[in-house]
């Protein structure tokens, strides 16, 4: 395992640099989209909640790697010609924001509705209330569950080993292949997925205890 | 237009259910094994037997913070070194068992923590051994409680399976590739066939725990939300 790390630590660095990179471009855009669908579910117009809907379950109930297929293959064959890093962000952001939709919502429904009409009673708009008043406040509930959507975000950015996206997981198999040894190597880039998840799931695991 | 009415004929679908079946199958000998085996690491997690519970807590931390497909890839590149040669199915079915099972675990010992303790307590004070009150009081309380939880990790197993497709794993998403790779006009009738088929399984199954879900009153916080916001749109 040591020699591995010794012969290969450039590319596996590479590898770690790719990951963290997809995965905190997808966290930012998936944040901003994901939070946009969870404020229509809760607007009140049923036009846009059934939109805001139908996108949160399509994507939430196929499989990533369909989705990232579908950037990877369909779209440089008719539309443009976009890189396997690219396609696999695309992809994660569209199926992170659904279940970051989700969880967002479910934060701010957690927020008593008295609180929603005493701001409308006050005389603010609709947004001016989700900005001040309830966003704030659903926010608290939210942080441990978006923590944990942000760790399967890293865990799910592996996909781009299937689109030669040059993550981790892509550099480990590139790397087995080459020192014809599998098993060390899957170790090492598991203790390196380890650095990047480990420290965050346990300190989520510390602020729900806490916000509890 | 003819063209792409051909991806649908009789001789791809019958190729695409096939894959179907193998998806299928692999998902459900890992939702049978992970539920065993989640279930026994779940409660080994929450007595609290020395040593023990520490070190299955510590693996199954591990095990949920790595992603599945280098468990896949794991299993089934990196275990021959050491003498065991699974085939395509078994090293996914092993492999997505091993994950879920982490994950199962840790939902049922969610699950057993949100019991009050006053049930233990009163179990045992009418006489039950500790063994006996888990099995008969607590348990079937905190299975019930965590049956919506369990049911919506099944739905991301069966989303995951595809992942098994980079081992030649000859399940849905790998048949789908083989049709639209012998013919690049069938792509995006394939990707739609895919993503409808993932759909209507993954898709039901989220119904099937929403069902359960108020079917077993577990869900009356929701159900609560749900008034509210109805109110709200008033």
């Amino acid at each position: 395992m040591i020699s591995i790390f010794q012969n290969y630590g450039g590319e596996l660095l590479y590898g770690l640099g790719q990951t963290l990179l997809c995965s905190i471009i997808a966290l930012v855009f998936a944040l901003i989209i994901g939070s946009g669908f969870a404020i229509l579910e809760v607007f009140p117009n049923k036009f846009l909640r059934i939109i805001s809907r139908v996108y949160i379950e399509v994507f939430r109930n196929i499989p990533l790697l369909v989705i990232t297929m579908f950037f990877y293959v369909v779209i440089p064959m008719y539309i443009v010609e976009i890189s396997g890093f690219a396609s696999g962000t695309v992809g994660l952001i569209l199926y992170s924001s659904a279940f970051i939709a989700e969880t967002v919502r479910s934060g701010i429904q957690s927020v008593d509705p008295g609180q929603m009409e005493g701001a409308r009673a006050n005389g603010l708009t609709f947004w001016q209330a989700m900005r001040y008043i309830v966003l704030p406040q659903a926010f608290r509930y939210v942080i441990p569950p978006l923590g944990n959507q942000f760790i399967n975000l890293v865990k799910n950015s592996s996909v781009l080993a299937f689109v030669a996206g040059f993550d981790l997981m892509y550099q480990g198999n590139v790397i087995a292949s080459d020192s014809l040894q599998s098993m060390s190597t899957y170790l090492c880039v598991g203790m390196l997925y380890l650095i990047l998840t480990l420290p965050l799931s346990y300190y989520m695991r510390y602020l729900e205890k806490k916000l509890a | 237009m003819l063209t792409v009415l051909g991806a649908y004929s009789w001789i791809n679908i019958r190729f695409l259910l096939e894959g179907a079946w193998v998806t299928i199958l692999v998902s459900v000998c890992s939702i049978i094994l992970s539920y065993i085996f989640g279930v026994i690491l779940g409660i080994i997690r929450y007595v609290e037997i020395k040593y023990l519970s520490a070190i299955v807590g510590f693996v199954i931390d591990i095990i949920r913070n790595l992603p599945l497909i280098l468990i896949i890839f794991f299993t089934y590149f990196g275990l021959p070194n050491i003498g065991f040669k699974p085939d395509p199915i078994w090293a996914s079915v092993i492999a997505m068992a091993v994950f879920e099972s982490a994950m199962v675990a840790e939902i049922v010992r969610a699950g057993i923590v949100s019991i009050p303790t006053g049930q233990m307590e009163g179990a045992r004070s009418t006489g039950m051994s500790y063994w006996q009150a888990l099995r008969y009081i607590i348990l079937p309380q905190a299975i019930k409680n965590m049956i919506p939880a369990i049911v919506s990790q099944f739905i991301s197993l069966v989303k995951d399976t595809s992942l098994a497709t980079i081992i030649v794993l000859p399940d849905l998403m790998n048949h789908a590739q083989i049709i639209y790779g012998q013919n690049t006009n069938y792509t995006i009738p394939m990707f739609l066939a895919l993503a409808v088929m993932y759909f209507i399984v993954c898709y039901s199954l989220s119904l099937l725990s929403q069902y359960l879900d108020h079917r077993l009153g577990t869900a009356k916080k929701s159900g609560e939300v749900e008034e509210v916001v109805q109110g709200a749109e008033r």
